[in-house]
């Protein structure tokens, strides 16, 4: 598995893409800085801006190389190699490169910005480290789109639309829901819901080590007594990485039974 | 060498093998023809491990495939089609399925064989149809395994490439290798094959040598041979 991680990382690295993503950030990380002057601020925009962006990279990103690379994928399968190692190896390589643009891209401005000396470092690392979250969850996604779907097409299609649905419909639909049955008490479904989407659980656990979660009333009291707490924090980050390794395996039960 | 029994195979509605038998013995060059569709590929790719079977056994080398993979370092495989990624340049593809076999091969002798030095730090999206067949041709024969299964060998090389291809072939039968090899081609065929393997619509129809084959059909030339096969049925 490492050879195929190795050159499907160098494959990336090279590629144009890779670059203009980071320098995105780089840009962003910098502009960010310079018009907020405050790293704290930065950090909440950023956020923001993550919680949307990283997703949709990660599932376009994640069915444009799986599609690009059914050469490299045939080429590997002669090979004495397994097949979970090929999936595997590739999935890693994007996941990976994604993140490294994500943490250098970032990282790069607020180093130069003072970060290391400031209290705001503990927000800005849990913030690099959704966005991580964020790229595994939402590449091995689109690989299991992209598996399942020989038509190219389609499997973009699918890829937008569960990233439209997971940033902007699931919220709608929650929302509803709430309004709707108002007259409930609606605590613990509130927290599941929110649990059982990766953006939205990403978005609550920044928001409440940012001390900003007054801001959101009641219901943000009830979700500080759950997220804000160690066990809160810990069964989040198990969830998260529920959302990686569920995709993962099913895309190796998939790889397994594929013909090509 | 290669064992297969009862595979079966198939696409959606497309009952593409049904019921293949066969043996295939060490240190010979066996053809597999067929029409177009008659799933020539999709038996040389059960055989590799690329397409799973729905029933059925194949054994390499006196052991079943099934969920194995180390088999494969004993195979070496030329592709119908040369897909190549194509952001690579030759030299770089070549060291890394060296690396990825963990072999180092014998490539230069192939290269120059083949004249690809010009071609070497090129990207292979960059490459002609032909050239890119001779460094398909230079991966598949670079590597020492004892079986080799050229999937349409011949296609859009130059006679020279030609010529260079049917002495490869040779030596590689001298040196004890087994080889499959499809083609379209009759004249080639009948000037490396020790023996033809015909499959039509899913089945085996004929397997034995060429001197069988002319007999079975009443016919003088190979080419003749096969259309009467294909006719018969």
């Amino acid at each position: 598995m490492g050879k195929v991680l190795k050159y499907s990382f160098y494959d990336l690295i090279r590629s144009r893409w890779s670059y203009i993503y980071f320098l995105f950030y780089l840009a962003l990380g910098f502009v960010l800085l310079f018009l907020n002057n405050d790293l704290s601020k930065a950090v909440i925009t950023l956020m923001n801006i993550i919680i949307v962006l990283v997703p949709l990279i990660g599932t376009i990103f994640g069915t444009m190389y799986y599609y690009n690379s059914k050469e490299f994928t045939e080429l590997l399968l002669a090979q004495p190699i397994t097949r979970s190692h090929i999936f595997l190896g590739q999935y890693l390589g994007v996941a990976g490169s994604l993140s490294f643009s994500l943490a250098l891209g970032l990282g790069i401005p607020f180093v130069a910005y003072g970060l290391l000396k400031s209290n705001a470092i503990f927000d800005f690392t849990l913030l690099l480290v959704t966005g991580v979250f964020l790229t595994l969850i939402f590449t091995a996604l689109a690989f299991n789109i992209a598996i399942s779907n020989e038509n190219k097409i389609k499997g973009f299609g699918y890829a937008v639309l569960l990233w439209l649905f997971m940033a902007v419909i699931y919220d709608g639909i929650f929302l509803l829901s709430l309004i709707v049955f108002e007259e409930y008490p609606l605590d613990t479904f509130s927290m599941v819901a929110t649990a059982f989407n990766p953006i939205d659980l990403s978005r609550t656990l920044i928001l409440l080590k940012l001390d900003i979660s007054a801001l959101l009333g009641y219901t943000g009291a009830v979700f500080r007594k759950f997220f804000g707490t160690q066990i809160g924090f810990w069964i989040s980050i198990l969830v998260l990485t529920l959302w990686i390794v569920l995709p993962i395996l099913r895309l190796q039960y998939k790889a397994n039974r594929k013909d090509f | 060498m290669i064992q297969i029994a009862g595979l079966h195979k198939k696409f959606g509605k497309n009952d593409v093998l049904k019921g293949i038998d066969l043996n295939i013995d060490p240190g010979k060059i066996y053809a597999i023809l067929g029409p177009n569709g008659s799933g020539k590929t999709t038996l040389i790719k059960s055989i590799l491990g690329m397409v799973i079977p729905d029933k059925g056994s194949i054994e390499v080398l006196g052991e079943s495939i099934k969920k194995g993979w180390k088999y494969r370092k004993q195979i070496d495989y030329l592709p119908q089609i040369a897909n190549f990624p194509g952001n690579l340049k030759v030299e770089e593809l070549m060291a890394m399925i060296k690396d990825l076999r963990n072999d180092k091969g014998e490539a230069e002798e192939l290269i120059e064989i083949f004249a690809l030095q010009p071609h070497l730090d090129k990207k292979l999206a960059n490459l002609s149809g032909g050239t890119k067949q001779k460094v398909n041709l230079v991966i598949a024969f670079m590597f020492e395994s004892q079986l080799l299964i050229l999937d349409e060998p011949n296609t859009g090389l130059d006679p020279n490439a030609l010529i260079q291809l049917k002495a490869l072939i040779k030596k590689e039968k001298e040196k004890g290798k087994t080889l499959l090899i499809t083609s379209h081609v009759m004249q080639f065929v009948e000037e490396v094959a020790d023996e033809v393997i015909y499959l039509l619509e899913g089945n085996i129809y004929f397997k034995g040598t060429l001197t069988e084959l002319m007999e079975k059909t009443q016919q003088t030339n190979v080419e003749h041979a096969v259309a009467a096969l294909t006719k018969k049925k």
